[in-house]
């Protein structure tokens, strides 16, 4: 069983036989949300606080029913109704969690490496539920986790990822998560929205990793498409003309999935902006797995927790 | 003799004290639990079988198989992974797999006989049962297994025992069945 950490801050640093010993242990996971009674005493007595200095519906809540399914007690706290909003620091903050013992503290925070820093400043263990554009790996995951229960087993396949690369930490830890299974990863969008960081990536990953010109390049043939959100919050320049012009150059439509194969899958991190980088057709189809991801988040959540906290003197 | 032997390539000194069943005795034993099982219950209706993983599995198909012979009728069989109602997750060795629990029916108002290969403590039957009720209200739960060896930690006993054994806390109980192992018998071992 080669899970023995105490934090889970990105997927650069996971192994192979880790990856695949959480996406196993939630597939575990996932029969309990179908039971009727859908909870188990595994984390009774154990706390959870969820730290959030950005807005999530998705990733909060899907953390929050992970705990309470095992049993844990689920504490959040949203930085506008925080002490931080009152200027305390961030190791005030985290010094002052540690004091009440939490088990495990999952963190959002605009710049990253703020959960490698709060993990190095407190005994708990980290999860990062986002840090900036840096990672967001229990979405990495949670992505896996759909693709292998639809396709079976992710080495071989052929995945678009297209949109805002530059703002996403999905895409990153995807990158990372997807290339380390053995899949072909094609990463399209407006070349302002593709960092330089990106060329250390690509060359590292020996031709598994690759960038397109056009969405179309992409998305042909491929086994599953990607779309990521256009994060208008985070963009303070113009990185293209139009939203407008965006949505005909690389919003994926249901012409455009065409050149996909034909058992292709379409995946989306939430929340979808429909009309932008995805139209509605394509949302609600029959491919989209956009709300199965969603189910599937509290699956490997429940997972993640579980290996990390489940057991003491770790 | 292989698992000890096996043991032994791993560095534990295991000894091998008693042959307690051998394949034969094994299936003799599934046997004589299957007809008590359909003459306490008279008959198979609303009967379930549920194996605690992993040997109780195996051997809750066999005692279904068993009952088919016997009944014309084979009652379904469920399996419960019961890692996540464990008391000791805290204690246990290196991190526990998880496997998946499956109830292929209601257990509301049935009768469910679990089955395990080894009743010692009784506390991974207190965990099974705790699991069992957030599936449903069963009418009945029962309990056979294949090998009781006392020192029980919990007010609990089998309805249907393949064979009693007496044994100190050092020896170890193991049942050794074709679907996991190289053999299929019921040995007693101590570490030394």
């Amino acid at each position: 069983m080669p899970f023995i950490r105490k934090d889970l801050l990105g997927i650069r640093e996971l192994s192979v036989e880790e990856i695949t010993t959480i996406l196993d242990t939630a597939e575990s996971f996932k029969e309990v949300s179908g039971r009727s009674i859908k909870k188990v005493p595994t984390l009774r007595g154990k706390t959870v606080i969820n730290l959030f200095f950005e807005a999530s519906t998705r990733t909060r809540t899907s953390f929050e029913i992970a705990a309470k399914r095992l049993s844990a007690d689920a504490v959040n706290i949203s930085a506008s109704t925080s002490s931080v909003s009152k200027g305390e620091s961030l190791i005030d903050t985290a010094q002052n969690l540690q004091a009440m013992a939490p088990d495990a503290i999952v963190i959002r925070h605009p710049s990253p490496g703020v959960p490698h820093q709060l993990s190095r400043m407190v005994g708990s263990s980290i999860i990062n539920g986002g840090d900036g554009a840096h990672e967001h790996p229990t979405q990495a995951l949670l992505d896996a986790f759909t693709i292998r229960e639809h396709k079976g087993s992710i080495g071989g396949l052929q995945v678009a990822i297209v949109g805002d690369i530059r703002h996403s930490r999905v895409a990153r830890s995807n990158a990372h998560l997807l290339t380390k299974l053995g899949a072909h990863v094609r990463i399209a969008g407006p070349r302002t929205l593709i960092p330089p960081a990106y060329d250390r990536l690509i060359e590292s990953s020996e031709g598994s990793l690759i960038v397109c010109d056009h969405i179309d390049d992409a998305i042909a043939g491929s086994d599953v498409v990607m779309m990521l959100r256009i994060q208008r919050e985070r963009m303070s320049d113009a990185f293209f003309p139009s939203l407008k012009e965006y949505s005909v150059q690389y919003g994926l439509t249901l012409r455009r999935l065409d050149l996909a194969a034909s058992d292709c899958i379409v995946m989306h991190p939430g929340p979808v902006n429909r009309g932008i980088e995805i139209s509605s057709e394509v949302v609600d189809g029959a491919r989209s797995l956009i709300l199965d991801q969603v189910t599937n988040g509290v699956a490997v959540r429940m997972a993640i927790l579980f290996l990390l906290i489940g057991r003491d003197g770790s | 003799m292989l698992y000890s032997a096996r043991l032994k390539e791993r560095g534990a000194e295991i000894k091998l004290k008693t042959h307690i069943m051998d394949s034969a005795g094994i299936n003799r034993a599934l046997s004589r639990l299957a007809s008590q099982i359909v003459e306490r219950n008279v008959g198979t209706s609303d009967l379930l079988l549920v194996g605690i993983r992993r040997r109780g599995v195996p051997l809750a198909e066999r005692i279904a198989d068993k009952i088919e012979q016997l009944e014309g009728v084979r009652p379904p069989t469920g399996q419960l992974d019961i890692t996540l109602y464990r008391d000791d997750l805290s204690t246990v060795g290196p991190r526990p797999v998880v496997n998946k629990t499956e109830i292929p029916v209601d257990v509301t108002d049935s009768t469910i006989v679990l089955v395990d290969d080894v009743l010692y403590t009784g506390r991974t039957v207190r965990a099974a049962m705790d699991e069992l009720v957030d599936f449903g209200r069963p009418r009945r739960v029962e309990l056979a297994v294949l090998v009781d060896r006392g020192h029980r930690e919990l007010p609990i006993q089998a309805d249907y025992v393949g064979k009693v054994v007496q044994t100190t806390d050092a020896e170890i109980v193991k049942v050794m069945l074709k679907d996991y192992d190289e053999d299929e018998q019921v040995i007693v071992v101590e570490s030394e």
